[in-house]
This record gives C-alpha cells, structure tokens and sequence, in this order.
C-alpha cells in the first residue's frame, strides 16, 4: 500500500464497569482498512466485533468507555480527539453504519423517505424538497421499485429485504468513504442475503467505498471480503487475506470455524463444532483465551499470553503454534475415546460432544 | 441513475394499518370506529362549547341575586331548568358558568403539569446515571408528600389564590407521575435500535430526543393526561368546597355544589346539577382516555 490507508484503529481497548467487574470487551484491537477495500471482521457472538463498530464511531454508552491509549485515526483525523460537534459531522457522512436488524433500525413512526432525508438534512443545508429527492434517488439506487411511492411508506409496510435497503440507502445517502456492516444480512433469509450482499459489493464498485463488514458467518466473508480478521476474546487472533485464511487457517479457531462450516459435496451426520463458549469479558483466561477450547493447547498456552506471531506476508496469528509447529497434533479429548474415533465419519460428532 | 437490480419482494404484512396512513391518522381511524369514545368527545365539546359560550348562553346572570326572598330556593320548572338557590340565583346558569372556571382550570393544569412531567422525565431518563438517580429521589420525595393535604396546606397559606394560582397550584403539584412515566419511556426509547442507527448517522441529541425519542413518548402521556383531567377536575371542585379554592361569588361547580348543601335537605336542586355535571364529565374524559389508550397504544410495527 503506497497511500496511507483510510482508516487506522490501534490498541482500541473498549472496557465496560459493570457492577460484574470489568469487561474488557475489545482489549488491544489494530487493524488499518485502506480505500476501496473491504475488511472482514469475524468471530462468534461475544468476541467483542460489534463493539469494535461502535467504537470507531464512539457510539459507546455508559458504562463503557474508550480507555486512553485507544487510537482510532480516519483520513488522518484521530476521531477519538474530536469534539462533539465533530465526531457528529463524521458519523453518517464520512463514515456509515448499517445495523444488523431491518425490522429495529428504522423508527416506525416516520416514513422511510424522511428517514432517508433526515440524514440529507443533518449533514447539508439542503432543503426539504431537495432531501427528499434526493431520499428518492437513492432509494432507485438501491433497486427500490416504485421509490416515489416507497419512499412515502412506513417500515412496517416493507419487507425485511426492502428495509435493509433502505437502511443501506441512509448508509449511502452522503457518499461517506466507509461503511461499517454490522451483519447486515444475518436477519434476511438465504435469497435475500445474496441479493444485499450483490448489492453492497455494486455500490462499493461504483462509489470507491471502504467496507468494514462484521459477521459471523465466514459464507459472507468469503463472499465480500479482501481481507479477514478473526477476534476472539477481544482480540485479533488472526488476519490474513481471505484466500490465504481459507486455505492455510493458522489459528485454531478459525481452522474450528472453518470446520463448522457446512461444504457443497461432503456428506456428514453433524456439523463440527468448537466446544464451550465464549468466556465472559468480565473473566477472560489467562494466556491464551482461547485455550479452554483448543485441541492443541498446552502448558504453554496457560502461562503465556500469546503475541501477534507473523505467519507470512500480510498473515499473523495469536497462537504459540506458531513458535512450535510440532505441536500441532489434536489432543485426544476425554470423551473421544479410540472407540468412538474408529468411523471417520463419526470422527467430528466425537469431538464435538 | 438506474435501479441496480431487480428485487423480487414479498408483499408485506400491514399490520392494522393496511391504507399507509399516518400513525396519527391511523389512530384517529380507530378512535372513529369506538363508541363510547365517540360519545365521551361529543358529551366534552359539549361542554365546552357552553363553557366557552358561557356568557351568551346562560338564561340569568350568574352572580344576579334578582329577588332573595321571593325567588329562593325555586324548584326546578320552565323558567329555571335546574330550579335557583338560596341567593336566588339561576342554577343551571351558574352550572355552565362554574364548567368555565372548572374545566379551563382543570385542562391548564394538567397542560401545566404534562409539560413539566415530560421534560423532567426527558432529562432524567435520556441523560441517565447520576443525574437520574438524583432527580428521580426528589420525585420519590415529592410523592410522598399526600397531594391533598399539600393543597390544602399552601392554598390555606396562600391567602386569595385566584385562578391563575389555581392552576400554577394544581399544575405544579401534579407532574409527578407523568415524569415517572416519561422517564421510564425515554430509558426505554433510548435502546431502540433506531435510536443508534440515528446517532450513528449524526443526528445530535436534541435532534434525537425531539425527533426519536418524544415521538413515541407523547402518547402515554396524552392518554394519562387526559385521565388527569378527569381528577383535576375533581380535587379543584375539592378544594373549592372546603373553601380554598375559588372564591365565591365567583361560580365552579365546587362552589355551586358547597353552596347548595346549606338548603339541600329541602331544596335538593342546589347541588345535585353541579355534582351531576361534574360525574358526566369526569365519566366523559374516561371514555376518551380509554379510547385514545386504544387507538394509540399499538406501535406502529409489523403485525407479529
């Protein structure tokens, strides 16, 4: 990369006090997303992706705070010293979010065009009119049919896949030079995941826009992505380019997320899945916070944070695997006795009880 | 520019709300289609078309005492409907005068008391935290206070507390609850997904309170205003017959009902028309409060 990127987000730590302790939801996250390009952000619920968005727009409530340190800089402004005024004057014109319900992120009481019209009004002297039409335009933009009608309809009378357009369309409206999805199709259904996934990667092409893309769902990231973080435990355990992350995955985790993915033309009773949870922010484990679930995890992994290791160009992962290859030889777990190991095909449903 | 692609979209449903319409209108179609709130709203404009017409529709004048001893204490016939009082004034005349000072009092109170209970509870509820806590403990305090012996207590202290008084001294004791209610509907609004996405694309706090959060606060608060009036309506009439209120000879439907109880055991029309008009209309205000309660409780989301 010759230009300096977009945006640079460094050691953001976002910590919430709650009466529980503290949770360190994201806790020393960097990551640079350059113009044009599309940034995966995956992990399971929990692993600290969708504070991560929030944070970058410093949409964050109490309790939770920003801890000093946290570096979040956007074409070369470090959003995190602005005012008020000016963090407003960045949020849905520079930079966008869309939110991952249709159904919730629109206000029922106001028609989707003045919704769309709001946004025109907040960030330019436009008038009335002029807002309006250009509410319309977009709509057309986002293959509304009908917008002229559409627009003076309520979010009630739209379909979750027209909602999610719309709310692509307030995204949008102001041309800002990153948008932030919040899994932005996780509420569709299957056909109408596709269509709004076609769509962002359309618009992107058209507008030279930056897309920060949150999921969970790695279909998605391979879909629309250039590049992938995986978090786990609010942190990056992973970053690489998505070609390289499907087909060499480093991290443990996201060679067990890949593994629960469901593949075209392989035959299984079960789905692989990662065993346990997520621990809770409040109480993350000491070393690596994600040895509890690993299927390599030793000694070391219990007494030693592990760093961001380099796996290759451009590829780090946050696993001492990395440091001894050798170890990377599944643990036979207790229940998964040689019995039940002797089917293949029973292999993965014995790891994942 | 052009459409991108072409959408195949289901026809949502429209839940209650099949025509589009507006959700003040929507609301407005509904309260059409109830009865007794129809009833309620004819019996109030009723009244307050009187009320406001007062002078020119009254048969006497309200205070005119024409003949002390020959026309006291009248029963009710042609020429004085609700029959006259001791001081041989017209009853029914000074019924529709004492609905003027009643129910205006009543309704600037409760305006007074809604639009303070609104923007305390705005501010407690939107800015949270501390500032919440503190003023919520003063509300606590304040409603335990028995709203009554408050009354009476200042307006006692308050010697000649005229109508303007009136209302301050109703209006001001009365905001408690409606802020306990906006509070717990602006904490509420607060975590509307909505309520993100319009700060996420910049819109500021006041924009936010006023245009996502008020919204959808006005209406509880329009449905237990008006069932305020209906108490307001009551506790002034209260007041006034234990003396504290409106001063006579000035005429509200506690004064004409407190003035009629001297002759009452004889001449029961004295009170029994100012009681009477004040259980029709605190029945009325009911009718619409449930009718509005109706109409505009549902938000405006999908059916399901």
């Amino acid at each position: 990369m010759t230009q300096p990127p977009l945006l640079t987000v460094s050691d953001l730590r976002t910590y919430f006090y709650t009466g529980a302790g503290t949770a360190r939801a994201v806790d020393g996250v960097s990551f640079s997303i350059g113009a044009g390009e599309t940034l995966g952000i995956v992990g399971e619920s929990g692993c600290g992706k969708s504070v991560t968005a929030l944070s970058i727009l410093r949409l964050i409530q109490q309790p939770g705070r920003l801890e000093s340190g946290s570096k979040i800089v956007f074409e070369g402004k470090d959003l995190l010293q602005l005012d008020d005024a000016g963090i407003r004057q960045i949020r849905g014109n520079r930079i966008a979010m869309i939110f991952q319900e249709p159904m919730t992120a629109l206000n029922p009481v106001f028609t989707v065009g003045d919704q769309i019209a709001e946004v025109v009004r907040v960030h330019s002297k436009a008038s009335r009119r002029a807002a309006w039409d250009r509410a319309v335009e977009m709509l057309t933009i986002v293959g509304i049919p009908a917008p002229a009608e559409r627009a003076r309809q309520y979010p009630h009378q739209l379909s979750g896949g027209m909602r999610q357009r719309v709310l692509i369309a307030m995204a949008l409206v102001m041309s800002p030079a990153l948008v932030i999805a919040d899994e932005p199709t996780t509420a569709l259904d299957v056909t109408i995941q596709a269509q709004i996934l076609e769509l962002l990667a359309e618009l992107q092409q058209r507008l030279g826009t930056s897309i920060v893309m949150i999921t969970h769902d790695l279909g998605v990231i391979a879909e629309v992505a250039s590049r992938v973080l995986v978090m786990y435990g609010g942190e990056v355990v992973e970053e690489a380019r998505v070609e390289t992350l499907f087909a060499e995955p480093h991290h443990p985790y996201t060679e067990g997320l890949l593994h629960a993915m469901p593949r075209v033309g392989r035959r299984q009773e079960r789905l692989a899945v990662i065993p346990g949870n997520v621990p809770p922010p409040t109480a993350w484990p000491s070393g690596c916070r994600f040895r509890d679930r690993c299927p390599y995890a030793w000694d070391r992994c219990e007494r030693e944070h592990p760093p961001l290791y380099q796996i290759g160009a451009g590829h780090t992962s946050r696993c001492h695997l990395a440091d001894e290859p050798e170890r990377r030889v599944r643990r036979p777990r207790a229940e998964a006795t040689a019995a039940t190991l002797v089917s293949p095909a029973t292999s993965r449903a014995g790891d994942a009880a | 520019m052009t459409p991108m692609s072409d959408a195949p979209f289901r026809e949502p449903g429209d839940g209650g709300n099949p025509a589009g319409l507006s959700p003040w209108r929507a609301a407005l179609r509904t309260l059409g289609r109830d009865r007794s709130a129809i009833a309620g709203t004819v019996v109030l404009a009723v009244l307050g078309a009187l009320a406001v017409a007062a002078k020119h529709v009254v048969p006497y004048e309200c205070n005119a005492q024409p003949n002390i001893v020959a026309l006291k204490n009248i029963a009710p016939s042609l020429a004085h409907p609700f029959g006259t009082d001791e001081f041989s004034r017209d009853v029914l005349s000074r019924v529709i005068c004492g609905s003027q000072v009643s129910l205006s009092v009543a309704f600037l109170s409760v305006m007074v008391a809604a639009t303070l209970g609104t923007i305390y509870g705005a501010v407690a509820g939107y800015v949270g935290g501390m500032v919440d806590s503190a003023m919520m403990r003063l509300i606590d305090a304040l409603l335990a206070i028995p709203r009554v012996l408050l009354l009476i207590a200042i307006a006692t202290l308050w010697n000649g507390l005229g109508i303007v008084g009136l209302v301050l001294l109703l209006g001001l004791t009365g905001w408690f609850g409606v802020s306990r209610l906006v509070r717990t509907l602006v904490i509420s609004a607060r975590e509307d997904e909505f309520v993100t996405a319009a700060r996420a694309l910049g819109a500021s706090d006041m924009r936010i309170l006023g245009q996502h959060i008020l919204p959808q606060v006005i209406s509880p608060v329009l449905v237990s205003a008006t069932l305020a009036i209906g108490n307001v309506v009551v506790v002034e009439a209260g007041l006034t017959y234990l003396g504290m209120g409106v001063r006579p000879p000035r005429a509200s439907w506690g004064s004409v009902f407190s003035d009629g109880m001297i002759s009452f055991p004889s001449a029961w029309w004295t009170s029994v028309f100012a009681g009477l008009a004040l259980v029709v209309t605190v029945l009325a205000v009911n009718l619409v409060a449930d009718g509005l309660r109706e109409a505009l409780n549902t938000r405006q989301l999908p059916a399901r």
